[in-house]
């Protein structure tokens, strides 16, 4: 697939190490048959009538009308559009030179808006934009939350598997603390300790007992799956008013800005868990780039003999990152019982733990990359929600396996090199 | 300051590492611990500096016992150490790996780049050496990374200087640098501890010598020794030191390379050009700096880099295309660079490992059944043609030392019918012994008429063994020259710079 090209020899030393353009196809062959796919469902299940989107929302400042567009044709336009980014993306490959982002980023745009066009033709209703850019806010808390904990656990060395288990008890927990106490606040903080208690399992084993952290990570899951399941219906069901049934953290809409049409709704008309999101990613950047905690944290992570020979505890350095990082991550199961509902159900976490871990890969152990990673698979999983509503022709469970999808072609490289910590997974030793 | 170590033991299970060591380094001197590989010497360091808690003995720094629970300990006390394998963290930049550890702080916990940078360049500059403090560490020469550990000692404000084997990968000219800063640095009063096992560097610059073998210290020697003194204190016997080879009668095999291009995956180009011919009966070694280009030259000759451009032929045969399997087939021994994690299955027996190469098919494999049998009578001979000293053909290789493990992977390479002996590295970590016994089986292999390729970082080696010295800097060949072409032109030519008159260019 790459055939090395020599460009210009020169005799003599060289002063720098010369290169030659690898050329990669990966980036337009993919982008291909993404096309070609879409274009066959467009010919398979052609749709009549027009689609409308709603941008705005009746409190807005002023009111956008309602767009109808046909379906069939804006699909159809999209595809074109989609068409010659291809070629653009072609011809940079052929030239040796790699697909700008813009390209990706317009073709991956065209394209969704053509696939909405043709979801939505001949549905009497609106496709809200508000609901489905709010919902993907929504969706996405956990998921960022979650994707911050496995950066910080796995930036430090250990792999962080067990963010689904840290979601889960961090939910179970709010709702129990949460309704005793009848402060969300309280759940809040009870959601972050057990999370953080997950973490300190977690750390057990593998730091101290350097059991293998997949396998740890996996029966934590398992673990707490079981665990959450048995004491929910032992005793949540029986005592759903007194232990199942929390107040939740009220919307709190920021004057003015949440007024604006589209974005006012989508992004100032939130909870707290919602608003602390931003800063919690900027924190854990700020963290891990720029303070001293966050050079140590990533030194043992990548070097730990190195950090060891300079004085740097590597064990309790990677302890404390899983505590921290488990607390991140009970925030984001916090948001399932004081936010989302007001009640703990089975197994509620559904998987969006394994999200967050594609959200952290897809986001290159970045805490603000594998934050929006965890917005686009948030926009992904309500995409369906909406279409449902809508009355969309794709079954839901092909729009849920969507994030799973990009993850896949994450990981296989298609968005440029992913290299994770380079002592990940491994325990740390003295001999 | 003056450190003294006393009865220092350490013990590794039955292994004794260190037997009772005593050692004392006074300030403004340059203190050689010198011993073979596996001697005991980097454990001895390992325990002063806190990472291995001694058995018994005691640390002292100018009269006082130390106790130091780990690194932070003994860096706080003074000890700074440029270790054998840079520990920098290569995603880093210089400034990071200096402050890491020490960081400068503005606010609470908030790093000061700036602070970091002016110590890496003021440090820098008291040494006429200029170390950019934003450069990530993966993308420096070694050289250079180097120069950040000094760097990183110095910070800490170290007084006792242990450099562990600190010219394994530099150049002749960047080792005569690193003398330089050695010396200036005793001129500073610190106390220097150098560790290595290559006679030349130690009568050029200790004020002391030390010799270790087996774990226990053997005898003190004065830099004014011979070297033929020294490695035999060192070895514990007389030492040969060159090689008796005859001179090469020229066979009828014939390695030819020609205009060989390899890139990595990258892109980026490691070995560039490269065109030379071994004759059968001929010994050319590919010399050079570690990690210019030898490796992925062996690695091409045997097919590991499907995608080279130019050719390689083996008495005519164009072995480009080709699976790795069909270039062994067609006759070609390797001894890959590192034993343990390209030669050998560690924890395979002996036996196992022998025979490897030929496990699809007769006579050791039989309708997908393995013929135990022969498959020990072959090891049991082997490992007696080979010298290889071990309980029993059945004990897991990895339990060998690094000389009786590089016996099996020569013996494995060496009983095939051989038309190309491709070595890369064949004595690195090897004892004096073993040295002796690969060097005299090459030398044998190369008066069978068989074409032998060696690369050897070691110029010692290199003059020892070679019939003809290829160097290669970055990826290029500088040139080819007769094996008596004088050390120092060697030397230029390892730095890159291509001989005034180019000898024997065939």
């Amino acid at each position: 697939m790459t055939a090395p090209t020599v460009d210009g020899a020169t005799t003599g030393a060289p002063d720098a190490p010369r290169t030659v353009s690898t050329i990669s196809w990966k980036t337009p062959i993919a982008l291909a048959v993404v096309l070609a796919l879409y274009a066959l469902l467009m010919l398979l299940a052609p749709r009549e009538g027009s689609a409308r989107f709603a941008l705005s929302t009746p409190t807005d400042f002023f009111q956008i009308p309602v767009y109808v567009i046909p379906g069939m044709g804006t699909a159809w336009v999209c595809a074109a559009v989609a068409a010659a980014l291809l070629v653009v993306s072609v011809l940079a490959t052929r030239d040796g030179r790699r697909t700008p982002l813009w390209v990706t980023s317009v073709y991956a745009a065209a394209l969704l808006f053509g696939f909405l066009a043709w979801a939505a033709a001949g549905s009497p209703r609106d496709l809200s934009v508000v609901g489905l850019l709010g919902g993907a806010v929504a969706l996405s808390v956990p998921l960022v939350y979650g994707s911050l904990s496995g950066v910080i656990g796995e930036r430090s060395g250990t792999i962080n598997i067990a963010i689904e288990s840290q979601l889960l008890a961090g939910a179970f927990t709010a709702a129990v603390v949460g309704s005793l106490t009848n402060s969300p606040w309280a759940g809040l903080v009870a959601a972050m300790i057990a999370a953080a208690l997950v973490g300190l399992v977690l750390a057990v084993f593998t730091i101290t007992y350097r059991v293998n952290q997949i396998i740890v990570g996996v029966v934590l899951n398992v673990l707490v799956i079981g665990l959450t399941s048995f004491f929910y219906s032992l005793v949540l069901v029986p005592n759903t008013q007194t232990l199942n049934s929390t107040t939740r953290f009220e919307r709190l809409p920021i004057p003015f800005l949440e007024r604006i049409p589209v974005i006012g709704p989508v992004l100032f008309d939130q909870t707290i868990v919602v608003y602390l999101m931003p800063v919690v990613v900027f924190l854990v950047w700020y963290g891990l780039f720029r303070t001293r905690w966050g050079l140590r944290l990533r030194a043992v992570g990548e070097h730990p003999r190195a950090a060891d020979t300079v004085g740097i505890e590597v064990l309790r350095t990677r302890y404390r990152a899983l505590l921290i990082a488990g607390a991140v991550g009970g925030m984001g199961g916090a948001f399932y019982t004081v936010v989302s509902i007001n009640q703990f159900n089975r197994e509620m976490t559904a998987g969006a733990g394994f999200i967050a871990l594609a959200a952290m890969i897809f986001g290159k152990w970045n805490p603000i990359r594998a934050a929006l990673a965890g917005l686009l698979f948030g926009f992904a999983t309500n995409l369906q929600n909406v279409l449902s509503v809508v009355g969309s022709p794709v079954p839901s469970q092909f729009m849920l396996m969507l994030p799973y999808i990009v993850t896949l072609f994450a990981v296989a490289g298609l968005v440029g090199r992913s290299r994770p910590p380079a002592a990940l997974a491994r325990p740390y030793t003295k001999e | 300051m003056r450190l003294e170590l006393r009865g220092i033991t350490k013990r590794f299970g039955a292994l004794v590492a260190n037997d009772h060591i005593d050692l004392v380094v006074e300030p403004g001197e340059i203190h050689c611990l010198l011993g073979e590989n596996g001697a005991g010497k980097s454990t001895l360091m390992n325990v002063l500096y806190g990472l291995y808690d001694a058995d018994e003995g005691e640390i002292l720094l100018d009269g006082e016992v130390q106790n130091f629970e780990g690194p932070g300990d003994a860096m706080g006390a003074g000890i700074g150490m440029v270790h054998q394998h840079f520990m920098l963290v290569p995603v880093f930049s210089v400034a990071e790996n200096v402050m890491l550890g020490h960081e400068t702080t503005s606010g609470p916990g908030i790093l000061d780049l700036a602070a970091a940078r002016e110590t890496v360049r003021s440090t820098a500059d008291r040494f006429g050496f200029h170390v950019d403090p934003d450069a990530l560490v993966e993308d420096l020469p070694v050289g250079v990374q180097q120069r950040v550990e000094i760097i990183k000692a110095l910070s800490r404000d170290a007084q006792v200087l242990v450099f562990d084997e600190p010219t394994a990968v530099l150049t002749p000219q960047e080792t005569d640098e690193l003398m330089a800063i050695m010396r200036q640095l005793k001129d500073e009063g610190k106390a220097i501890v150098f560790i290595t096992h290559k006679l030349r560097e130690v009568r050029e610059v200790a004020d002391r010598i030390t010799v270790v073998r087996h774990g226990k210290v053997v005898g003190e020697a004065e830099p004014t020794a011979s070297d033929n003194e020294l490695a035999s204190l060192m070895v514990g016997r007389a030492v040969q030191l060159t090689v008796d080879k005859e001179p090469p009668r020229h066979g009828e095999n014939e390695l030819a390379v020609e205009h060989l291009v390899v890139a990595r995956p990258d892109g980026q180009v490691v070995v560039d050009d490269v065109s030379f011919t071994v004759h059968g009966g001929e010994i050319l070694v590919v010399a050079g700096v570690q990690g210019n280009g030898q490796t992925e030259l062996t690695e091409a000759l045997i097919g590991l880099y499907p995608d080279f451009e130019g050719s390689i032929r083996l008495d005519g045969e164009e072995l480009k295309g080709r699976s790795v399997r069909k270039v062994l087939d067609a006759g070609v021994g390797f001894v890959p660079e590192d034993r343990s994690t390209s030669g050998l299955v560690g924890e395979f027996t002996i036996a196992e490992n022998l025979i490897l190469d030929r496990t699809d098919g007769a006579p050791f494999v039989r309708a997908g059944s393995l013929q135990l049998g022969l498959r020990d009578e072959f090891a049991r001979e082997k490992v007696d043609e080979f010298d290889v000293r071990t309980t029993g053909i059945d004990l897991p290789v990895g339990r060998l030392s690094g000389g009786n493990q590089q016996k099996v992977v020569l013996a494995r390479e060496m009983s095939r019918e051989l038309r190309l002996l491709v070595a890369a590295q064949p004595t690195r970590g090897v004892d004096v012994g073993s040295i002796e016994f690969i060097h005299k089986r090459i030398v044998e292999t190369r008066d069978q008429g068989i074409p032998v390729v060696v690369v050897s970082t070691e110029l010692d080696e290199a003059v020892a063994l070679a019939d003809r010295i290829m160097v290669m800097y970055r990826g290029r060949v500088v040139g080819i020259v007769p094996a008596d072409t004088p050390r120092d032109v060697l030397g230029l030519m390892m730095a890159g710079v291509a001989p005034e008159s180019e000898g024997d260019a065939a």
